[in-house]
């Protein structure tokens, strides 16, 4: 009998393979006394032999698919086990102390973490997170648990976890990863926006998945609906196989929207841009037919490394990316950490209420020699497109222009060094704090654009912490509160002569783009694979039912009733 | 017994690439084989010994291998040194 799961629709598609469970297993080591030495020797050099093969198999493959620099970190990693300092003295212990195996492995492997931590050297402390994780496979081997490697992925599967990492969504290899499905997590976690970068079907938080499905078994996830089938019959894999094939269909019908501008069946055009974290999703961007790209997350240049990003090497990134977009508009948003978002190292303390603490623009005040070193790398950026600078959780006038003012100071610096920076910039800011929609009419004097972040601007708004899944009922984009708000930033950019954006997950629902495109929003930002869906809908809507459809929402009751309203009169 | 000096030049240091090469190069030969540096000696054999000694840009290193393949141990290394670590 199959069984039936249902988690929140994270990334459109379908996906039908067997199930891969990326977990750690449990390496809990107890001390044990051992009275034959030489077995326990043995069981060792078994798991550093097996772990030698995996690691040069992995290497291998990285080798193929990367390059020589992504495999150098596993050669090192196979020097590790060889190293006679490290695996010499295991077997002292084991010897001398008549201990088991696991016990002296752990031992010797925290000693020499704990010596490469303590090192007053960054490369030297990234060394001790190499050492850790050797000796975590050859523990695990140790154990009797080896431990599933998403890099050695090589057949077609679904990945079921608690939860997934960034390092691991990077490890996921696309030609085999059908899709993965998650315990945990919602459709703004950073699993589901990376899923959808990837585009790979995703579905997550079901809260239970990973207790129901046992690796290898044949699933369904259902990126679409959220639906998860575990051991389906004949009959369910012929209904979604056909749901599977009319998806591939409708995606050709999109595909041909690509080169079409984003009009309304009255004529009246948008803009339709792409959010982006990496050069790489450039390509994403091209493929899915966007106008531009309208949100470029920054944060993950500082993300997964010991240390900041220098200058040049932001240059370059903002570089390829304006280069390949060419006179379409690139919107880069400046660092953005804080929140869910950690830079260890950066030592920054642990927080009651990280969202509503030192993060993004608040920290980049702050530390200004971070913030103005990214300022830099965009201003020199800026010559070679259509580079918009635009800076996050923006609370107070004052902050936008203590901003704006290092901008330019660093403006004036580079130009003193002889240093080609763009003219006319343009500088605007995200609207997410309910303080800075409210404020609206005076900020419109002095940036250049809004850009609403919807995912934060609900959550500040409504007192929810978009992380805690007890209060996700609260996350409400249709909420009237939230369209009220989201009329005054539009309303207030073209009294100015501005214009606004929106560049949370709410610029591509179906549920909200009639009821944008009524409120006059200017520009969509979305996940990439949204845009020609989206294209499809506008095509089909006329701006003038959707003002009235607008101006009814905002004078109702409740989120529910403008869902009713939307979904009676267009889906 | 066989040693060389070297100062290193390599602005990172000897780390990564260049001393994988030099341990898994070392590990060739029946002889025993240190790195000097400091005041400290270690087996360099060991990724985890030639890592700990920290060896930063500028840094005087000495290289002594005693057993029977000693010379051409030395040579062998004194190439990957001239190479990437001491040019």
């Amino acid at each position: 009998m199959s069984k039936q799961l249902t988690g929140i629709a994270a990334s459109s598609g379908i996906a039908i393979a067997k199930a891969f469970r990326a977990e750690t297993p449990d390496l809990t080591v107890t001390k044990e006394s051992i009275t034959n030495p030489d077995e326990q020797i043995k069981t060792l050099e078994q798991a550093l032999d097996q772990s030698m093969n995996e690691l040069e198999a992995i290497r291998e493959k990285t080798l193929k698919d990367l390059g020589e620099e992504h495999a150098e970190i596993f050669s090192a990693h196979l020097l590790v086990l060889k190293d006679p300092e490290l695996v010499d003295p295991i077997k002292q212990k084991i010897q001398d102390d008549h201990v088991n195996a696991s016990f002296a492995l752990k031992e010797v492997t925290d000693q020499f973490v704990t010596m490469f931590e303590s090192m007053d050297n960054e490369y030297m402390k990234e060394r001790a997170a190499d050492i850790r994780d050797v000796s975590k496979r050859v523990l695990a081997h140790v154990l009797g648990e080896p431990i599933a490697s998403l890099a050695e992925v090589d057949e077609e599967v679904i990945i079921v976890a608690d939860d997934l990492t960034p390092s691991d969504t990077a490890q996921l290899n696309k030609k085999y990863v059908q899709g993965f499905v998650t315990d945990i997590g919602g459709r703004t976690s950073h699993s589901a926006i990376m899923a959808r970068s990837m585009e790979i079907p995703a579905v997550v938080g079901t809260k239970e998945v990973t207790s129901e499905v046992e690796a290898g078994t044949m699933m369904i996830i259902d990126g679409l609906s959220g639906e998860v089938v575990i051991d389906p019959s004949e009959d369910e894999l012929k209904q979604y196989r056909q749901k599977q094939a009319d998806f591939e269909e409708q995606k050709k019908e999109w595909a041909k929207l690509k080169n079409e501008p984003s009009k309304t069946k009255d004529g009246v055009q948008v803009e339709l841009v792409a959010n982006i974290g990496t050069p790489d999703d450039v390509e994403g961007v091209e493929n899915n037919g966007s106008e531009g790209v309208g949100l470029y997350r920054t944060e993950f240049l500082y993300m997964g490394r010991e240390d900041l990003p220098s200058e040049d090497e932001q240059f370059e990134a903002y570089k390829k990316v304006v280069e390949q977009m060419g006179e379409r508009p690139v919107v880069i948003r400046t660092l953005d950490v804080g929140g869910d978002k950690e830079l260890p190292y950066l030592n920054l303390p642990d927080e009651m209420n990280p969202f509503l603490g030192f993060r993004a623009i608040r920290l980049c005040l702050e530390k200004d020699d971070i913030f103005r070193t990214q300022l830099r790398a965009l201003l020199r950026a800026s010559v070679y497109g259509n580079l918009k600078i635009m800076f996050p959780m923006i609370a107070t006038l004052d902050e936008f222009r203590q901003a704006k003012q290092m901008l330019e100071e660093e403006k004036n610096q580079l130009q003193a060094e002889q240093v080609n920076v763009g003219e006319e910039i343009e500088v605007g800011i995200m609207v997410e704090i309910p303080s800075t929609a409210v404020m609206a009419p005076q900020f419109a004097k002095e940036v250049d654009f809004f850009s609403i972040g919807t995912n934060d601007l609900i959550q500040y708004t409504m007192a929810a912490d978009r992380m805690n899944e007890q209060v996700s009922y609260l996350y409400q984009p249709y909420n009237p509160a939230i369209l009220r708000l989201v009329k005054m930033v539009i309303d207030a950019s073209h009294a100015e002569g501005k214009w606004t954006g929106m560049c949370g997950e709410m610029a591509g629902d179906e549920v909200a783009v009639p009821l944008l495109l009524g409120l006059g929003l200017d520009e969509f930002s979305m996940s990439a694979t949204s845009v020609l869906p989206a294209r499809s809908q506008l095509s089909k809507l006329t701006k003038a039912e959707a003002v009235k459809t607008a101006e009814k929402a905002l004078e109702m009751n409740s989120a529910d009733e403008v869902e009713a309203l939307v979904r009676e009169q267009y889906l | 017994m066989a040693e060389k000096n070297y100062t290193i030049t390599a602005d990172t240091g000897i780390h990564a690439r260049p001393a994988t090469q030099l341990v898994n190069k070392a590990g060739q030969f029946e002889s025993e084989v240190t790195l000097e540096y400091n005041g400290k000696s270690v087996n360099l054999k060991s990724i985890m010994g030639v890592m700990s000694l920290g060896v930063g840009q500028g840094g005087e290193v000495t290289i002594k291998a005693e057993g029977p393949d000693a010379e051409e141990a030395l040579g062998s290394l004194d190439e990957i040194m001239q190479e990437s670590l001491a040019k």
